[in-house]
């Protein structure tokens, strides 16, 4: 089933480049219809997912590459836990979101929904990977479709964004690579299984570096002050699907590999590392929410708003903790279906508007009611309002980690006031104010595809919001064991 | 020794020496009217069943006065050159068509292709340097085959410092005969084994001269410097032909030289060279790339990033200091995906660049759109040159890096964290090319038609690319059984 998940998208991809030219206005059909497919894949599994067994699920395996010999064996080998079930029905959402709000794309349709595809089964085989080789293989594979989307259907300094954001993946993930061949070959598989069971505890170099070179990969993605500078030179060039599967999902690949890889495999440099990662995620918090107050572009302040929500993420991550580690990765999950549906909201302004000015935009619930009223709901998620979503994630993370942290964590909460305050603000500015001369022929966002991208993605952030349990029985299950092994150093 | 023998162990060397003949006797006889591409190609299938026969008699092991050895390492190499050569045969027919000396043309690739698989047998420095020269003095011809003034350049600026390098590798076989008595390979083995004691200094001066000349043929830094200027210079065939073959056999010759010759695994030398190695590759993946960033005539990308991909490949033969085979193998391997990738590249510029009449790196904006099927197949190349999955050279970089780091030194480690920095780099000037090709808007909207035999073999390559990316296994498993020849 996981196999379907990961190779719909991909059939998708290449049936839409196949496709005859004069079919160009069919891609987006196409492109929903595979990217659905995959959505309904993925609700399957989160249904069927089993939170009380206490191993993988819906596990596909078998040997891929056998050069024993050489130390190299390479087994493709999928399955889902409860940290990987929830970011696999985020991934399946948001590619249909995506798709969605590309639907008036008309420069290359087969290219761009192609590539768009190409990303899900990629973001897909890095969430569903079990193998270090593969997790790698899937790691590269997101690199190329980004690039092209960002550099073609982008805005403004594209190319330099789309380059910048390449070179900054490609060299952490270098240094992963150098890291997970250090590790393989110490421990002689590649299996995440089973370096998590034999710990590796010597290795050619010593595992602090192994540590930072397959972290640096990680606090690249995630990102973390002061690698975030890619972000929002990417998010502010790149069309809005590409922007709401940027924050949405791709962000959470530098999260999830820190709980999947990082601390489960080496434990004891985590350990040792914790008050350096910490440190890190104060200072994204609170540097991504001033940086995020002095914005004067729509999407580049909701992009530095990602910095300093994702620092929660590291924080969470940092403390070590069964309660923090939960609260990290509901966090992802959380801040994957708010940003991705500022983004949503974002671009529909913008597509309006054709401005991203705050300065030049005033009064515009009145013209634009539903569009308006979604941006205030989405708003209060990402500041924590208590009922949706953030709150619940972020409440987690904080009192899991005050322990550990208090100086980090006091600083994080000090970064939820200026998120208040930035958010607060930025509504008042662009919805309510004075209705101008300007704005007077704006019309709502009423199409169906407009409605469907955003209800969706509301009806998620109430629904987990009201019902935590939905995520958290799944996301506690699926950090227990994370925190069993980490919990053992001291 | 038998002839029949005889002819069963230098079977493919003489099928293609003769067919070379054949080639050039029915130019002469025929003229323009002669079928001289397809005298060609017949010579290479017989080489090719000359090798099965190799493989099915199992005939192994030294002949001829022990001046030559068949065994799995030259069957590999048998089969990678004769396969590329004749990709490059079909894929070309239309170029060789148009040029005078069509008949030489394919007379000396036959002549070069026969001396490489004679380089991969020979047992023996004589054997090897002969085999070398020939193969070598054929190039020359073949970089100034076109008789302009660009490629005449290319092929004097070839043979100027292609004798400069056989000169420095003479002197270090003078050195190695000097201290070992011998000319054969193993002889030479058994007196670094044995003998070696106290000579570590002479012995490393011969590494050093033996090292510069073979790094000539694999075009590493700092003996590349012929490079970019012969692939740009001399005719594309020719340069597919060099970047590929010449290249491959090359590292044939270090491998045969240094893992047979210079003791393998562990001996004291055997870490010298090591580091030697180490060294070559860090400086050619650095050099190889940075070059090419700044390169806008595609020729010149490609010339460079053969540095870099050598450099690549070199990071397998410095994994020796693991003491087993799996840098070799790590090496073939690499070689093999990199045969199939490079002469996919080099074969459809080959195929645009004669209509584009332009090698600059804008005139390929929106090729997707003039002539799909080859921007794909370039594409994808460069994509597998840069190293990204699902291609061929993103499980060959990962194997390479692989067999470096399970040596467990940590230079080593260093090295390949040299190695996929530049990965980082090369990515800049490789996706920025596949980019124009598939987004850029076109200057004119006019189909190009791409000949039917270049179409085949670029799917073929594309094939290759991405079955080895798919399913690499067969292919490890053959390098890793090649490899283990090497040191039986």
């Amino acid at each position: 089933m996981l196999t379907l998940f990961l190779v719909l998208p991909l059939v998708g991809a290449i049936v839409s480049v196949l496709m005859p030219k004069e079919r160009d206005q069919d891609a987006k059909w196409l492109a929903l219809g595979f990217s659905g497919a995959a959505f309904v894949v993925s609700i399957m599994v989160f249904a069927l997912f089993d939170a009380r067994v206490d191993s993988y699920q819906f596990v596909d395996t078998f040997e891929w590459i056998s050069a024993p010999d050489a130390g190299f064996v390479i087994r493709y080998t999928v399955g889902v836990d409860g940290l990987s079930v929830p970011l696999v029905l985020l991934l399946g959402l948001l590619t249909v979101v995506s798709v969605l709000v590309s639907w008036r794309i008309e420069v290359k349709p087969r290219q761009y929904f192609a590539w768009l595809l190409l990303m899900e089964t990629s973001v897909a085989g890095v969430f569903l990977s079990l193998d270090l080789i593969q997790f790698f293989l899937f790691w590269e594979l997101e690199l190329l479709p980004m690039f092209m989307l960002i550099s073609q259907w982008g805005s403004g300094r594209r190319l330099y964004s789309a380059t910048k954001f390449l070179l900054y993946t490609l060299a952490g993930s270098a240094f992963m690579l150098v890291g997970f061949l250090v590790l393989g070959a110490a421990a002689g598989t590649y299996e995440i299984a089973d370096l998590v069971d034999n710990r590796v505890t010597e290795a050619a170099v010593p595992l602090t570096l192994v540590f930072w070179a397959i972290m640096l990969a990680f606090l690249v993605k995630l990102p973390t002050f002061p690698l975030h500078t890619w972000l929002p030179d990417a998010h502010t060039d790149a069309p809005t699907a590409v922007s709401v599967m940027l924050a949405g999902v791709l962000l959470k690949m530098g999260g999830y590999g820190i709980l999947r890889i990082a601390l489960p495999i080496l434990p004891q440099q985590a350990h040792d590392s914790r008050v350096i990662l910490a440190t890190l995620a104060g200072f994204s918090v609170i540097w991504g929410a001033v940086i995020t107050l002095r914005q004067t572009d729509l999407k580049r302040l909701v992009a530095y708003s990602s910095v300093s929500h994702m620092g929660y993420v590291l924080l969470g991550v940092s403390a070590l903790g069964p309660l923090a580690l939960s609260g990290a990765a509901m966090q992802m999950f959380t801040h994957g279906t708010i940003t991705g549906l500022l983004f949503v909201v974002v671009g529909l302004i913008y597509d309006r508007t054709h401005t991203r000015e705050i300065a030049q935009m005033s009064g515009l619930l009145h013209r634009m009611p539903l569009v308006g009223s979604v941006m205030i709901i989405a708003g209060l998620a990402s500041l924590g309002l208590p009922g949706m979503s953030g709150f619940v994630a972020e409440l987690t993370t904080f009192l899991g980690s005050l322990e550990a942290h208090p100086v980090a964590t006091t600083a994080a909460i000090f970064g939820v006031v200026l998120s208040a305050g930035y958010i607060l603000w930025t509504v008042q500015r662009v919805l309510h104010g004075p209705q101008t001369e300007r704005w007077r022929d704006l019309t709502d966002a009423t199409a169906w595809w407009e409605v469907t991208a955003m209800a969706s993605l509301v009806i998620v952030i109430l629904a987990v919001g009201i019902f935590p349990s939905l995520l958290t029985n799944a996301v506690e299950a699926g950090v227990a064991p994370i925190a069993r092994i980490v919990g053992g150093i001291s | 020794m038998s002839a029949v023998s005889t002819s069963l162990y230098l079977g493919p060397v003489l099928a293609l020496y003769l067919g070379a003949g054949v080639v050039l006797l029915a130019d002469l006889i025929g003229g323009r009217r002669a079928m001289v591409g397809a005298w060609a190609l017949a010579a290479l299938v017989v080489a090719a069943a000359a090798g099965v026969l190799q493989a099915l008699l199992g005939a192994s092991g030294p002949a001829l006065h022990d001046s030559i050895v068949v065994d799995g390492f030259s069957l590999f190499f048998t089969f990678l050159l004769v396969a590329v050569t004749g990709a490059v045969i079909l894929a070309t027919s239309e170029w060789a068509a148009q040029i005078e000396d069509r008949g030489e043309f394919y007379g000396l690739l036959l002549v070069s292709v026969g001396s490489m698989v004679l380089l991969v047998q020979s047992n023996d420095l004589i054997t090897l340097f002969v085999a070398l020269e020939t193969t070598s003095l054929a190039q020359f011809i073949l970089a100034g085959i076109a008789r302009n003034d660009r490629s005449s350049e290319a092929g004097l600026k070839y043979l100027l410092s292609g004798a400069v390098a056989a000169a420095v590798l003479l002197y270090g076989f003078a050195f190695l005969f000097g201290m070992a008595g011998t000319t054969s390979l193993p002889g030479i083995a058994a007196f670094v084994r044995d003998g070696a004691e106290g000579l570590r200094l002479p012995l490393l001066m011969a590494i050093v001269f033996v090292a510069a000349g073979v790094g000539f043929k694999m075009a590493i830094f700092p003996f590349h410097a012929w490079v970019p200027d012969v692939y740009q210079g001399s005719p594309t065939p020719v340069g597919s032909f060099l970047s590929v073959a010449s290249k491959a056999a090359g590292f044939a010759l270090v491998l045969r030289l240094f893992y047979t010759g210079l003791g393998g695994a562990g001996t004291s030398v055997t870490q010298d060279w090591a580091v030697l190695f180490g060294v070559f590759a860090a400086a050619s993946m650095l050099f190889g790339n940075i070059g090419a960033l700044v390169q806008t005539n595609v020729k010149r990308i490609l010339g460079y990033s053969s540095i870099a991909q050598a450099g690549n490949i070199a990071v397998g033969i410095a994994a020796v200091a693991a003491g087993n085979t799996i840098g070799p193998s790590g090496v073939l391997f690499f070689i093999g995906t990199y045969a199939a990738t490079n002469l996919g590249a080099f074969l459809a510029v080959n195929a645009v660049s004669g209509r584009l009449g332009s090698d600059d790196i804008a005139d390929y904006a929106g090729l997707v759109k003039r002539a799909p099927v080859t921007a794909a197949v370039l594409a994808l190349c460069l994509a597998s040159l840069t190293g990204l999955p699902p291609t061929a050279g993103f499980i060959a970089k990962v194997y390479v890096f692989n067999s470096a780091i399970q040596a467990g030194h940590p230079w080593l480690i260093a090295l390949v964290a040299v190695a996929v920095v530049n990965t980082a780099i090369s990515a800049f000037y490789y996706l920025r090319w596949v980019r124009t090709m598939l987004l850029d808007e076109p200057s004119d909207d006019t189909a190009i038609e791409t000949p039917g035999g270049a179409r085949a073999v670029l799917l073929l390559a594309s094939v290759g690319v991405l079955f080895f990316g798919l399913w690499p296994t067969p292919l490890i498993q053959a390098a890793q059984r090649a490899a283990a020849a090497l040191l039986a």
